[in-house]
């Protein structure tokens, strides 16, 4: 612990500012996966174990696109559309047929899926750490704002998680088709009545989610190392962020994946050993208050 | 009947939940434009009879034929889209909509491809509904909430309108309301089948009657005859 060493930083303008950006970019990656995870729980009743393998693959997509292609805007398109095709074909195939099941019944599925991906993964791309080149376009000096150092390509991620984040909001209060999935989501049989395919409105969630994560991934692949196994760590993460956020809302897990965020930032500097304890502490704590978390309704 | 081939013609229909049967051969036919009151007691098998035509519970066995296609055991969202629409006794609003949202996301073509309901018109027959319009559909009395669910079925077209107990627990004042709507549909040439116990509400708006008692359909005849037979109405509807 040193706790000096966080009032220092508390006290100093550059090292908040520094710190915040770090924070700010941990969380709205954050936040692009779970707000997947958080609509495809609401919409669909499925905990998807499987979600951080998305991510993953989301980063090994922008990472090969980027280097055929050398363009950044080709990776993150990769990586957010492969992903979503590919989280189509796996609703198709499997997670559509456990839907509303037992709990241990999806973990099981999902479990066989990160493993699998894993593998399938270690492959294609091999086992090792590997790491997308910063596109050239962002190669520059991190910029000086009130004296805290931000790297460019973080104001480009706070940027396009934002955009996301809005599109999201609005899409689901504003367009007929996000008030179809909100209806669906509540009572599906009664939706389907008025002549609406709930199978195609889930299928079509169960892909925006997935390339949510898809894009996470391809933004991360820049800044993080693309390993196997990435899925894992992300995935634990987001459940925080989803259960402080309370299960299903996606503004709930905009605050929670911000709180997160910081507190790892922060956290780094006052309790370097202690960083990933904190984030269970903060949750054990926000639940105690508020048992179904930030936003949350009721208990999922 | 009003033609060679009715507008709905359900025959020899068994329904069950799970390896409870409550159907047993239920048979029935509605013309174009007619309204068909189905009464019967309570458990009689009234809803389970509208939940296997909507196809919200498939059938074990029969037919549900829509202008001779049968439609029986598609899926709900493919009978919805043959214009058949449901509204549910238990209503079934989405409560955390707008009124005006529960009409749009209801909208869509008939089966001409007509889209004569747009959410303005369904406003115009629902006036009371106005004022409400941007009010959460959970916040809505029974009444209210009655007249959105129809107004909600309307929103797509249907050639065929299953309403489930529409004048239940409702003051007098809204059951007029949706008696004057339900003529008002008959005229415009839609075919309805309404289920329920009141049988003073059933009468001033069906054109037929078909009784079900067990699971079956044990009388069937035009209004008239309905009220020139009382052993019908002491056999099977008072409790």
């Amino acid at each position: 612990m040193d706790l000096g060493e966080l009032a220092a930083c508390m006290g100093s303008l550059p090292c908040v500012i520094t710190q915040v950006s770090a924070g700010l970019t941990i969380g709205l990656l954050l936040f692009l996966v779970a707000s997947g995870l958080t609509l495809i729980f609401g919409v669909l009743g499925l905990v998807n174990f499987a979600h951080g393998t998305l991510y993953m693959l989301g980063a090994y997509f922008a990472l090969s696109a980027y280097e055929l292609t050398e363009s950044f805007l080709v990776a993150t398109l990769a990586g957010t559309l492969g992903v979503a095709v590919f989280g189509l074909l796996m609703e198709r195939t499997l997670f559509r047929r456990i839907y509303g099941a037992d709990v241990l019944m999806q973990l099981l599925v999902c479990y066989a899926v990160i493993l699998i991906m894993d593998d399938v993964v270690k492959i294609v791309w091999g086992g090792d750490f590997l790491k997308m080149d910063m596109p050239e376009t962002f190669r520059r000096p991190p910029l000086l704002i009130g004296g805290g150092i931000v790297p460019l390509f973080y104001l480009v991620l706070f940027g396009i998680t934002l955009a996301v984040a809005l599109l999201l909001a609005l899409g689901m209060s504003r367009t007929r088709f996000g008030r179809t999935v909100r209806a669906a989501a509540v009572n599906p049989a009664m939706v389907a009545s008025l002549g609406v395919n709930t199978s195609f409105v889930f299928a079509a969630v169960f892909a925006v989610g997935s390339g949510l994560a898809g894009l996470a991934g391809a933004l991360s692949a820049p800044i993080r190392s693309v390993v196997p196994g990435a899925g894992v760590s992300i995935l634990i993460e987001s459940f925080i962020v989803t259960v402080i956020g309370g299960m299903g809302s996606i503004g709930g897990a905009l605050a929670a994946a911000l709180l997160i965020g910081l507190t790892r930032s922060f956290g780094s500097i006052g309790f370097p050993l202690f960083t990933e304890g904190l984030m269970f502490l903060m949750m054990a704590a926000i639940l105690l208050v508020k048992p179904s978390g930030l936003a949350g309704k009721h208990l999922a | 009947m009003s033609g060679p081939v009715s507008e709905l013609a359900v025959d020899g229909l068994d329904a069950a939940y799970g390896t409870s049967q409550v159907l047993f051969g239920v048979s029935f036919e509605v013309g174009r434009g007619e309204t068909l009151a189905l009464m019967g007691r309570n458990g009689a098998g009234k809803s389970t009879t509208f939940k296997a035509i909507a196809g919200v519970l498939p059938p074990r066995a029969g037919r549900v034929s829509l202008r001779g296609d049968d439609v029986a055991g598609r899926k709900p969202y493919r009978i919805a889209r043959c214009g058949v629409a449901y509204v549910p006794e238990d209503r079934q609003v989405f409560p955390e909509h707008t009124v005006e949202e529960n009409l749009e996301i209801a909208q869509k073509r008939g089966l001409d491809g007509g889209v004569g309901w747009s959410v303005a018109r369904a406003f115009d027959s629902f006036p009371l509904l106005v004022p409400l319009r941007r009010r959460l559909a959970g916040r809505l009395s029974g009444g209210e909430q009655q007249m959105l669910t129809i107004a909600r079925a309307l929103m797509g077209n249907p050639a065929v309108l299953l309403l489930d107990e529409p004048s239940e627990g409702l003051a007098p004042l809204i059951v007029a309301e949706i008696g004057r709507l339900i003529r008002e549909l008959r005229a415009a040439g839609t075919t309805i089948v309404l289920a329920e116990q009141n049988s003073r509400f059933c009468l001033a708006v069906a054109t037929r009657v078909a009784v079900i008692d067990k699971g079956s359909i044990v009388w069937s005849g035009n209004v008239a005859q309905f009220q020139a037979d009382p052993t019908v109405q002491s056999r099977y509807l008072q409790v």
